[in-house]
């Protein structure tokens, strides 16, 4: 999986590459001979740290295809019992459309609506640009675990508990900050001088926006909808506050009242939904990976 | 700024409809998040119930005395410092630290599977690492077993030490974030910088201590904040695996503050919770915005 290796290494000149090519390495052989061996107990230091960490993930895949599964890690006898029990429309396809309609809907209002604030937030001069910008950057930090009961509250009031499309909505607006000032980043790059030549031409702004700005900023697009989407799929507690009916449930919360409903026997099934939930979001996090690079995706976020 | 100078009356109107793009988000805030933090504001000073309720009155900070009163909300607080201390500012912080710097001198096909397993962990949904981690602490789950194969001493975790199963599992499952932080950071470290220091004899710590740390210090503090701000608000991981529980010994603020709103119906007291949650998120907030100072421009 190309995860770790693309990150720092993507993005300009190395600075290692400024390095003058002439100056000799004083230290030879020892330095070499050290560094080999650094080399090797280091990836040996890797290599046991990765198979711990691993213990929990493969923990689930042996439980998953297993007959008999407790908590243990067990020598599989492989069967594909587990997945046939939970793929049926209640406890596998249902979840998972409800969780593709809520998140797939939320990224969509997140998306559209960061694209279009951050157009004028990356191009317009105005005294109310940098107030407004600082209230995105501060609101991406507030805690939205905590916004959750006053938005319980409010959706009581006005009848939206249990709504799929006010918690659609509710998903998009929480995810928002974070989309346009990750948005707005990545539009700062794009250069104005095609856009003044557009305009020249008579473009208005949304045309310029749409033809010129948007297709130019087709990376930066995707790592939006790709990390809003998985931010969402994964959230649980939205849902959970927000949506009452069994029936309307995404996989986020199904998984959970599996969990806290069946007993020890069942921990085979509840092993093979997870991993099919899953798999959705690890999916597009690979793919992200493979033609982005993961480091780039964090740019924005950190280098602000 | 640069436009054609405009007829006066007609640059706020140009600058106005420059700005509708603005419109949907704008909207979208004000009705959702800001609107709900404002409601919050107002709750936390009232005794709203959402069963039976005869009428919600003003209470002033009866809400807020009474929780700093409450054993179990300081036992909350208590708990939440814990963890974001000990699984944030240090386990993820260090070790993602300590990741990047391994997996810099690593070889490529060790460095791809460490990255590998790591972000597993970071992009599995809230629930289901809670469900694995619940596993792996349980009495006859993989750390028990992996202990016992050592010959160490063997725990039920999940009640003995709740809250460091819960700050384990949120190192597990939030350090990639971290580890990809300073990845890129490192790599920005100036490689003569290093060399230059080695070549007058500071040895790994020193060389770590005195120039790469001091160099990708803005990443450590960057990193920090964030880390902070997002386990603040851990619920699901948490709630999955202990329910807070038992008893209220891995109960921090979100739980608590769930309990207290949903279960025990008290929509008030719950909101006065939330809105101290807020005020210590909107702190750190604040904190790093300062530190990003947004470029003038």
């Amino acid at each position: 999986m190309a995860v770790s290796d693309s990150p720092p290494r993507t993005d300009g000149p190395r600075p290692r590459l400024r390095t003058p090519p002439v100056a000799p390495r004083p230290r030879g052989h020892r330095g070499r001979g050290r560094g080999s061996a650094g080399r090797a107990s280091v990836d040996v230091v890797l290599l046991v740290f990765s198979l711990l960490y691993l213990v929990p993930l493969l923990w689930m895949v042996l439980a998953s295809v297993s007959s008999r599964s407790g908590f243990e890690l067990t020598a599989p006898s492989p069967t594909t019992a587990n997945f046939r029990a939970v793929l049926d429309a209640e406890t596998t396809y249902r979840p998972m459309l409800n969780g593709l309609l809520l998140c797939g809907g939320g990224t969509l209002v997140c998306v559209l609506c960061s694209v279009l604030a951050a157009y004028p937030l990356s191009r317009m001069r105005s005294r109310l640009r940098r107030p407004f910008l600082y209230t995105v950057l501060f609101s991406t930090g507030l805690p939205i675990t905590a916004v959750m009961i006053p938005v319980y509250s409010m959706f009581v009031q006005v009848d939206l508990i249990d709504s799929m499309l006010a918690t659609t909505l509710f998903l998009g607006a929480a995810a928002l900050p974070f989309g346009i000032w990750l948005m707005k980043s990545f539009m700062d790059g794009v250069p104005i001088v095609l856009e003044e030549a557009a305009r020249i031409d008579g473009a208005t702004s949304m045309q310029v926006l749409w033809r010129i700005v948007l297709p130019l900023m087709r990376p930066g697009v995707v790592v939006v909808t790709v990390f809003t989407f998985i931010g969402m799929w994964g959230n649980f507690f939205v849902p959970f506050v927000l949506l009452l009916s069994p029936e309307k449930l995404p996989a986020s919360v199904s998984v959970f009242t599996f969990l806290s409903a069946h007993n020890q026997t069942q921990y085979g099934q509840l092993s093979a939904f997870s991993i099919i939930y899953s798999v959705p979001v690890l999916m597009l996090y690979l793919l992200l990976a493979r033609r982005l690079g993961g480091g780039f995706a964090l740019g924005g976020a950190v280098k602000g | 700024m640069s436009s054609v100078p405009a007829a006066p009356s007609r640059a706020p109107l140009r600058g106005l409809l420059r700005g509708l793009p603005l419109l949907p988000s704008l909207v979208l805030l004000l009705v959702f998040l800001a609107g709900p933090i404002g409601y919050c504001v107002y709750y936390a000073f009232t005794d709203l119930q959402l069963t039976g309720a005869s009428g919600t009155n003003f209470v002033g900070l009866r809400n807020f005395t009474r929780a700093f009163d409450d054993p179990d909300f300081l036992n909350a607080v208590e708990l939440t410092l814990v963890f974001v201390v000990g699984s944030a500012v240090i386990g993820q912080n260090s070790l993602g630290l300590a990741l990047a710097a391994l997996m810099e001198k690593a070889s490529k096909p060790v460095r791809s599977i460490t990255g590998a397993v790591v972000v597993a962990a970071w992009v599995l949904p809230e629930v289901v690492a809670g469900y694995l981690m619940y596993a792996f602490f349980y009495q006859q789950g993989s750390l028990n077993a992996i202990l016992r194969l050592l010959h160490l001493p063997q725990q039920n975790w999940l009640y003995t030490l709740p809250i460091l199963a819960v700050c384990i599992a949120n190192v597990w499952r939030g350090t990639a974030f971290s580890m990809l932080v300073f990845s890129a950071a490192l790599s920005e470290v100036p490689k003569e910088l290093v060399e230059a220091a080695e070549m007058d004899g500071a040895g790994p710590w020193q060389r770590l201590w005195r120039v790469t740390l001091p160099v990708i210090r803005r990443a450590v503090l960057t990193n920090l904040m964030l880390v902070t701000l997002q386990t603040l608000s851990v619920f699901g991981l948490i709630y999955t695996m202990t329910r807070g529980g038992p008893g209220n010994s891995s109960q921090t603020l979100p739980v608590f503050m769930y309990q207290q709103a949903f279960q025990n119906s008290l929509i008030g007291y719950g909101t006065a919770v939330a809105l101290v949650l807020l005020a210590v998120g909107g702190v750190f907030s604040a904190v790093y915005i300062r530190m990003l100072k947004v470029e003038e421009d």
